[in-house]
């Protein structure tokens, strides 16, 4: 067992853990933090996905010993004084998910791509998530959430590319003809 | 748009708003409820020792390391677990010699493929029961591997169940002459001006869900609660009763969130039986998560067919006959309906055109491979991918526009209901209104004159066009047909509404969601039918101890199904209503009337009660009608009379680079008519999914086994989901044609975009390199295979690196001694 020291959404933690127990592990088993989820063991789907001293990791790649003396993020603990990450508001307001599984690493990666690309184009967008698996949505609703969330973090109304999805509270999707 | 065609009162508020959704906000910050989150005090963790290899005896299994070590509970065989662990169910026998071999949930004497449960370890950590599995030293003999579906048919074949005859387990035949839906199709053959043979092949796919599957059971007593990451909680509770001999009332099931399903967790899985049968000896919660090589190795496989396909036409493009022969892989065992997915295909291969003749004969095989079941359009897919390409490849041959053969032979808008030569009545639609609006969202007038320019200078780059105009059968499924199919289950849904005494409504549904966003659209269709804020209602679902009846979600059932069970049940809590209404009111039933949540009693302005204050009065019980229940909560049951047959057309453009094979999506267009949209982000984000899903099996997905019947797409690094970056934008569209076997006048959407993108991703590719004489490329579109194609002949599969040991394509050598013989089928033809 190898003792460490680690912050934690904010909460500071010392526990002792097996040298090889990896960090998402430690996350979910020891610490309760079940919203980081496992999706495979390869390190290819991202569903794992948490903030280590700022950046996104695999959590699934990342050994517990080496979060010792780290800060770590986790989806639980991105919203601030009880109020949603404008990423988390983007992926509700564009439709950004289905089933979630893959959400919380999505949105950790995307908060993370934001923080170097403040503005993203669609393949910018996508180049910068293919690293994180989504089943559900085809991803495109997922790419106008996170442009969504670079138009309202940047201060600015969405422009170009930020398209809502759908129509919005209107009576029916675009394109609709015929109606029996 | 109108919700229900007999509702006269308000206007619909809800249906048709692009509600965000009520799930979101426990998935979008990490307060969810998988079921591997579950902890309970005392709770064992299983692990389980799998066959690595796809045919043999077993000889010994030796656990006594493995029992020993730190932090093992206990450790069960085959052999420990045979008398009590019956065989995992098969509902659909389609025949009635239909040949099951049974399926243990555990192998006892032999194992039939790889991933095939030996031994399950039962620690106090999860760790420790995967470092015991190591451990266990099982001794195999091992038998001949079956893979290849061609190889397994012929006399003499090596056999997947030694005490079988053959590797044929049914042979399902569906004849629209000897149904009397059609003309004898060996005639119209005889007859043809024109007849155009394909074999196609339908790879084997990976439903590859996102949440691996997971599920702890916990005894109390002689009761058990099962909670498990599964679609089906209502089937699953009756079938492992009937499995385990767990009294049915004994046993409660509880989806819990779910994260994704597809038809693969549309299952009675092994595992499942395994935490009932150990978390029962041991008195102890049990938990078991798989993880992704597990998932992708022993969760079931999808698709998996070859098949032989014959049209009929005249020469000026008129459709006379259709004829299908399918060999269906199904895998080692049959699990709960592998048998009936391409029975469930057999009635849409006609897809929307006017045969007049169509057979069809399917022989399911088994293999050495994890048995194939539902994945997301079940059989559906299938069909149309062969129609959808056969179409081309006649309009080819009788040099005909693609588009222009569809037409002449679609049915057309004024025809419906329209009776199909496989027997189906088509409820609604408009083909040629769905086409317009997609060759304009796809710009195809424009992309046709780029595709002219790059042939006439020899672009290295080329372009191409694929069609598919689709429809398929949703809403399943009308309980009477179920049974003539020989299912073992009905197609109904039930619902309940509870009125809650401060107003609030509770909605019971019986179809659970794992992604699709039920708690939003339920509550859209109540707040429209009781008039009631749509926050003021909350869904529940997912656990038999609450939906007490329900056959959960699979088959784009759910809004047509399950939603319209709902909306039966808002009438009946109407009806219940009215009379305290009139009695509280003193006013005669048939002077009420109920618009935005409100009787008010005709003729006197001002007199009225809210259905909401009702729900109290009621409650309250103080005063109210003789005769009746103080309750107006109301509970419905929805069987519908037809399928809903939701149809859309669309349109993909396709960039190849003939120098390297490498294809790229240049636009992708879409209309779908999935009749009434109650919530159009839903919608979309449906077609979306479904999309991506099917332009993979197009373009990245093959489950793939070398020729010892090992899996060698077992991670996520081989077994190619797409990323966002491998996907293009969607055009989508819809056009409205309600369904009339529905009070919502819903279709069904979940898997359109899954069964209609692939042909025409496949077509598009051909459409840019045929006039280089490739006639066909077998899927997935790698760029080898493609390359192959152009620079080679033949389909391009037909090479180790781009095929599997199946379809009498690629033959690997084995690295065991044990080898298939290699196929002289291979290629196009």
């Amino acid at each position: 067992m190898t003792r460490i020291n680690v912050r934690v959404d904010g909460a500071s933690y010392q526990d002792d853990v097996e040298p090889r127990t990896l960090l998402v592990h430690y996350l979910r088993e020891q610490l309760g933090k079940v919203g980081t989820v496992v999706g495979c063991d390869t390190s290819n789907c991202g569903a794992c996905t948490v903030h280590l001293d700022g950046e996104a990791v695999k959590s699934c790649t990342v050994l517990a010993v080496q979060a010792d003396g780290a800060e770590v993020t986790t989806i639980e603990g991105v919203s601030r004084g009880g109020e949603l990450h404008p990423v988390q508001k983007a992926f509700h307001e564009m439709h950004g998910l289905q089933c979630g599984f893959c959400t919380p690493g999505m949105i950790m990666a995307s908060i993370d791509l934001l923080a170097d690309n403040p503005d993203p184009s669609d393949d910018e967008v996508r180049e910068g998530i293919e690293g994180n698996l989504c089943r559900c949505t085809g991803y495109q609703n997922i790419v106008r959430a996170v442009q969504h969330a670079a138009g309202e973090m940047r201060g600015a109304p969405a422009g170009d590319g930020h398209v809502a999805p759908a129509a919005v509270d209107t009576a029916a999707a675009p394109h609709v003809v015929g109606q029996a | 748009m109108t919700a229900v065609e007999d509702r006269t009162e308000a206007p619909a508020a809800e249906i048709g708003k692009a509600r965000r959704r009520k799930e979101d906000a426990r998935l979008i910050t990490g307060r969810t409820t998988w079921t591997d989150n579950m902890v309970l005090p005392g709770m064992l963790h299983l692990a389980v020792v799998r066959s690595p290899v796809a045919h043999a005896k077993i000889s010994s299994v030796d656990v006594s390391a493995a029992a020993d070590a730190p932090g093992v509970v206990a450790v069960f065989t085959g052999a420990d677990l045979a008398e009590e662990q019956g065989s995992l169910p098969c509902a659909w026998p389609v025949t009635p010699d239909m040949v099951n071999p049974g399926h243990p949930s555990i192998a006892v004497t032999e194992v039939n493929h790889v991933g095939e449960a030996v031994a399950v370890i039962v620690a106090r950590s999860k760790a420790a029961a995967q470092d015991a599995v190591e451990l266990v030293d099982v001794d195999y003999e091992p038998l001949p591997v079956v893979l290849d579906m061609e190889e397994a048919v012929k006399d003499g074949a090596d056999l997947v169940h030694d005490h079988l005859e053959s590797n044929t387990s049914y042979h399902f035949v569906f004849d629209a002459g000897e149904a009397g839906t059609g003309a004898d199709t060996e005639q119209a053959f005889a007859d043809a001006d024109v007849v155009v043979s394909r074999r196609f092949v339908q790879q084997r796919l990976i439903p590859a869900f996102m949440e691996p599957r997971s599920v702890v059971v916990q005894p109390q007593g002689d009761n058990y609660t099962m909670w498990s990451a599964t679609q089906v909680p209502h089937i699953l509770r009756v079938m492992a009763a009937m499995v385990t001999g767990i009294p049915e009332h004994k046993l409660r099931v509880v989806a819990p969130d779910v994260g994704g399903g597809f038809g693969g967790k549309l299952q009675v899985n092994p595992e499942e039986i395994l935490c009932l049968l150990i978390a029962r000896r041991l008195g102890k919660p049990v938990k078991w998560t798989e993880t992704r090589s597990e998932s992708l190795m022993t969760a079931h496989h999808g698709r998996d067919q070859i098949q032989f396909v014959d049209v009929a036409a005249d020469r000026e493009g008129n459709v006379k006959g259709l004829r299908v022969r399918l060999l269906a892989d199904m895998g080692a065992y049959l699990r709960l309906i592998t048998p009936g997915i391409p029975a469930l295909g057999a009635f849409m291969f006609p897809g929307i055109y006017k045969f007049p003749a169509y057979r069809f004969e399917c022989d399911g095989v088994f293999t050495n491979k994890v048995p194939t079941d539902a994945y997301r359009g079940a059989g559906r897919p299938e069909a149309t991918f062969a129609i959808e390409r056969i179409m081309d490849e006649l309009a080819v041959e009788l040099g005909m526009d693609p588009l222009e053969l569809r037409r002449k032979n679609w049915i057309r808008a004024e025809e419906f209901p329209f009776t199909t030569v496989a027997g189906l009545a088509y409820d609604s639609g408009d083909y040629d209104a769905a086409t317009q609006q997609a060759l304009q969202l796809l710009g195809y007038d424009e992309l046709r004159a780029e595709q002219q320019r790059r042939r006439e200078s020899g672009d290295p780059v080329q372009l191409g066009i694929g069609v598919s105009t689709f429809t398929e059968m949703c809403g399943l499924a009308p309980s009477r047909v179920l049974g003539s199919l020989s299912f073992g289950a009905g197609g109904w849904e039930h619902a309940a509404i509870r009125m809650l005494p401060t107003g609030k409504v509770e909605v019971v549904t019986g179809s659970t969601p794992h992604g699709q966003g039920h708690e939003t659209a339920w509550s859209q269709l109540v707040a429209d039918a009781l008039g009631v804020p749509f926050e003021d209602v909350e869904v529940l679902h997912g656990d038999t101890a609450i939906a007490s009846r329900g056959l959960d979600t699979y088959g784009s059932r759910s809004l047509v199904v399950g939603g319209s069970a709902v909306v039966k049940a808002a009438d009946k809590v109407i009806a219940k209503a009215r009379k305290v209404a009139a009695h509280l009111l003193e006013a005669s039933e048939d002077d009420l009337e109920f618009s935005g949540g409100r009787f008010s009693v005709r003729g006197t302005p001002g007199a009225g009660l809210g259905i909401q204050e009702i729900a109290l009065a009621i409650f309250a019980a103080h005063d109210y009608p003789e005769g009746i229940e103080p309750s107006i909560d109301a509970e419905a049951t929805f069987d519908p009379e037809n399928f809903s047959f939701p149809h859309g057309t669309h349109l993909c453009a396709m960039e190849v680079d003939t120098e390297t094979g490498f294809v790229k999506i240049r636009k992708y267009a879409c209309v779908d008519d999935v009749g009434t949209i109650v919530n159009p982000l839903i919608v979309e984000g449906q077609v979306h999914g479904g999309l991506a899903q099917g332009i993979a099996q197009a373009l990245y997905e093959e489950a793939i086994y070398d020729a010892d019947g090992n899996l060698t797409t077992g991670t996520f690094v081989d077994y190619l989901v797409p990323s966002a970056a491998d996907l293009p934008h969607f055009d989508t569209g819809n056009t409205v044609h309600t369904a009339p076997g529905n009070p919502i006048g819903a279709k069904g959407v979940g898997e359109a975009g899954c069964i209609a993108s692939t042909p025409a991703v496949v077509n598009a590719a051909l459409d840019a390199v045929r006039h280089l004489g490739v006639t066909d490329i077998r899927m997935p579109l790698t760029p080898e295979r493609v390359w192959r194609a152009i620079h080679a002949g033949g389909d391009g599969g037909d090479r180790a690196t781009a095929g599997s040991n199946a379809y009498g394509g690629a033959q690997t050598e084995t690295t065991a001694g044990v080898s298939t013989e290699a196929s002289s089928l291979g290629g196009d033809r």
